[in-house]
């Protein structure tokens, strides 16, 4: 697994202590909601993944081969049992297809807001995963990418980067998510 | 969180515990299949966040932050983890919970 962004040992204090000296981009209300802030070139980007993620998704018929960088997101249930896994694919491709399409619905409808409600926070939170899934399964990454120094010659990079991004922007939502 | 309509209701549902119904494709003597307890298995990959697969079996099994946590750390360690079990019908609704939630989830026969 990745260790991503995770302050562990941080206690409640000590996050609210960060909150106050540095810039938090998510922070959960009283009332539940959650505060997005984040700057509008950040939303652009985000806008523009969204588009490709939803071409990717609809680009393969439900019946027919994945792209193979969505093997993360139809992955097997079964290991031993043929039988069994094709009928779980059958039954669940187009399902799980039309949860990703909603969810990006849903981002895309709020992603100029401040403010989310918590089926919107879910729909955010797995998309944005989404995208890491097929950006590092495109990408290969492995858990030493981590402390791996980008490298600008690398015609990757771009994509690496903004993986990593990724992975922070959704370390802290899920972060801000668990802190009610 | 899924919608189990389209999870298919014959099969398993309606059989008693005490008469197991050997099908045609399975072998004389085999105990059928739904009525022996099944595991979920989460699998160690590189891209899922520790805390983001913390706060996905918090969210679909209400597990404590704790208990979540020291899944989180047994797959991440051992490579997997059990993290539900039951029927073979909980089993796979759990695990396409968590395909919908992108965790590299599956299930097998608890023997």
């Amino acid at each position: 697994m990745s260790l991503g962004f995770m302050s562990t040992g941080c206690g409640q204090l000590c996050r609210k202590m960060s909150d106050v000296f540095f810039r938090y981009r998510f922070r959960q209300r009283q009332n539940g909601a959650m505060e997005v802030r984040i700057s509008e070139q950040e939303r652009q980007v985000l806008g523009d993944l969204m588009e490709q993620l939803r071409e990717l998704l609809l680009s393969t018929s439900p019946e027919g081969q994945l792209d193979p960088s969505l093997r993360r997101l139809y992955p097997a249930a079964y290991v031993e049992e043929t039988r069994y896994e094709q009928e779980y694919q059958r039954s669940t491709r187009d399902q799980l297809l039309e949860r990703r399409l909603s969810h990006l619905d849903i981002v895309e409808a709020t992603l100029n807001d401040v403010e989310l409600d918590s089926d919107s926070v879910t729909a955010w939170i797995t998309t944005l995963n989404d995208l890491r899934l097929v950006l590092g399964t495109r990408l290969d990454v492995s858990e030493d990418d981590e402390s791996r120094v980008l490298d600008p010659e690398d015609p990757q990079e771009r994509h690496r980067a903004i993986y990593h991004y990724l992975s922070h922007l959704l370390g802290e939502f899920v972060e801000a998510a668990g802190n009610e | 969180m899924a919608s189990a309509s389209l999870f298919p209701q014959n099969g398993w549902v309606g059989q008693t515990e005490n008469s197991p119904t050997i099908t045609d494709d399975q072998s004389p003597g085999s105990i059928a299949d739904e009525d022996i307890p099944w595991v979920v298995l989460v699998w160690n990959d590189p891209i899922n966040l520790m805390s983001y697969v913390v706060h996905v079996l918090q969210r679909l099994f209400g597990y404590s932050s704790d208990k979540a946590t020291q899944l989180m750390l047994d797959v991440h360690n051992k490579g997997r983890a059990v993290v539900s079990n039951g029927s073979r019908e909980k089993a796979e609704l759990d695990v396409f919970r968590l395909h919908e939630y992108g965790l590299w989830a599956t299930m097998q026969k608890d023997v």
